[in-house]
């Protein structure tokens, strides 16, 4: 396995974060190295989603540190870490396609923003990540013509547009049936095999084993576990133990 | 104890909402003159906030003149000085009444539709997709519409006076006044001081009505009943607010003339 280093890799450092006198997040570690893909496991509303958004610099800790490829990017605006956060792209969990522009504005929106590429380049490149996703017939059509599976895929193929090193996901699969989800795991396999590392948060354990190499388990604010799926289901602790194998105990927790 | 820190809070949350709109408005009023201009965001925005508040400006500018003319002729009549009702009617409306009626029917029909729009993005984490893929949303989201605003609610207002004045010269006709008598009048009752203030009025409510849309819009949380309060809340303090500078306006005016 290669050396990952500190310029290769998205790191949070003791991260605090709290929300209307509510925490969050308390004294939260996690590493995301190149090529090592990860899934931040958790019951709904334990903070899965708020550990992508303070690593996109989209909200801030109260304290703690969050580095994007060596870059610190906590405390600092905006337009400082405009560049560094290019590296990355999500696929939200309700896909966030902008209603007012077709699919195809939809995925070539960041090329169009960036304005380096020719209007023909760009089209070039939205049909072959439509391709690449299966929804090239859509091109032309707005969101609120699309299934829930489709806008997935859509949302997809836009994170690919601009050809980023770490892909987010948030509940890919959530609210999908099999196929939906058989669809969004071979996407991600085929993204990790094309060199894309992926960070995704979900409560959907046979998604995670598919696609991750580490899990990060949080409970309570707090990260329970971290390591491989070997060690996840050996892990002795009750609450690891309560989350991958529900008992009467976790009724109305 | 409890109670002060409940007023602390609240003295806290108002100053920093406060703080944010001025740094909003400051940032989005710098960005007119930068690059990217979003000429077709522009010119889509010009559209939904100018042309769709064409005809209930209109409408109101024709009944106001109506009902200022005839409420003045029944005052005039008893002292033969009919004749003054074009002045009459053309001092209310080009300094008061046009600039604030048309910026309260543009808060109420654009404001809220701003802010529900800016809302909806916000909840359905659109507003997050955007900075994500490195857009600057003051740039994308909110100079748009204030150039547009700036653009449109005066020449707005310049339309509901004029089709006041019409309105004002329909039932003035009925009381035997001439086109010329009318016209006339205008410059007996108003110096050029005053066309000025009826131009600066509205240029002081367009950005006042974009920016409290915008900030209550990008500010929205809590679902489909947080942007539905949020719209609410926006039209309520952009009519307050514009009813509120109409008078230090008028008062700046009062002490150039």
């Amino acid at each position: 396995m290669n050396q990952v280093t500190e310029e290769q890799s998205i790191r949070m450092e003791k991260v605090c974060y709290t929300v209307g006198g509510r925490t969050i997040l308390s004294d939260f570690d996690m590493e995301l190295e190149r090529g090592v893909n990860r899934t931040i496991l958790g019951v709904s509303g334990s903070g899965k989603t708020t550990i992508l958004k303070l690593i996109l610099g989209l909200i801030h800790p109260q304290s703690g540190r969050v580095f994007i490829n060596g870059l610190e990017i906590t405390n600092r605006a905006e337009a400082e870490y405009r560049e560094q956060r290019k590296k990355i792209a999500i696929v939200f969990q309700g896909g966030a396609l902008f209603d007012s522009m077709t699919v195809g504005e939809n995925v070539g929106y960041r090329l169009f923003e960036e304005g380096r590429l020719s209007q023909a380049e760009i089209e070039e490149i939205v049909q072959e990540k439509l391709r690449f996703v299966g929804v090239e017939p859509a091109l032309d059509l707005y969101p609120a013509e699309l299934s829930g599976g489709m806008k997935k895929r859509v949302a997809i193929a836009r994170a690919l547009a601009a050809d980023p090193e770490y892909i987010f996901f948030d509940e890919p699969t959530t609210g999908l049936d099999p196929i939906g989800v058989y669809n969004i795991v071979s996407l991600m396999n085929r993204l990790q095999e094309a060199g894309k590392t992926t960070l995704m948060v979900t409560h959907d354990l046979p998604t995670a084993f598919a696609t991750s190499q580490r899990f990060s388990l949080i409970h309570e604010s707090r990260l329970a576990f971290e390591g491989t799926e070997a060690e996840l289901r050996d892990c002795p602790l009750p609450n690891v133990q309560e989350f991958l194998q529900p008992t009467d105990k976790s009724l109305f927790v | 104890m409890i109670r002060l820190s409940a007023i602390d809070q609240q003295l806290l949350g108002f100053f920093a909402r406060f703080q944010a709109f001025f740094f909003l408005a400051w940032q989005a009023f710098v960005r007119i003159f930068h690059k990217p201009y979003y000429y077709r965001d522009f010119a889509i925005q010009f559209d939904k906030l100018g042309f769709s508040s064409l005809f209930i400006c209109v409408l109101t500018g024709l009944f106001t003149g109506m009902v200022m003319a005839l409420q003045a002729l029944i005052q005039l009549k008893p002292f033969a000085a009919t004749s003054y009702v074009g002045g009459m009617v053309a001092v209310t409306m080009i300094k008061e009444l046009g600039p604030v009626l048309a910026a309260l029917m543009v808060a109420g029909r654009v404001g809220s539709a701003i802010t529900a729009e800016l809302g909806t993005m916000v909840v359905t984490e659109q507003v997050d997709a955007m900075r994500v893929e490195g857009t600057d949303i003051i740039q994308r989201l909110v100079t748009p519409r204030l150039k547009a605003m700036l653009v449109a609610l005066p020449l707005l207002t310049i339309i509901t006076d004029a089709i006041s004045m019409l309105g004002g010269y329909l039932i003035a006709s009925g009381y035997g006044i001439s086109p010329i008598m009318y016209l006339s009048t205008f410059t007996q009752f108003m110096v050029p001081l005053d066309y000025l203030e009826g131009v600066t009025k509205p240029l002081v409510f367009a950005f006042l009505i974009t920016m409290i849309s915008c900030q209550t819009g990008l500010n929205t949380g809590g679902g489909a009943e947080g942007v539905g309060a949020a719209a609410k809340r926006a039209v309520v303090l952009s009519s307050v607010l514009v009813l509120m500078c109409d008078f230090f306006i008028a008062k700046i005016f009062v002490v150039f003339r």
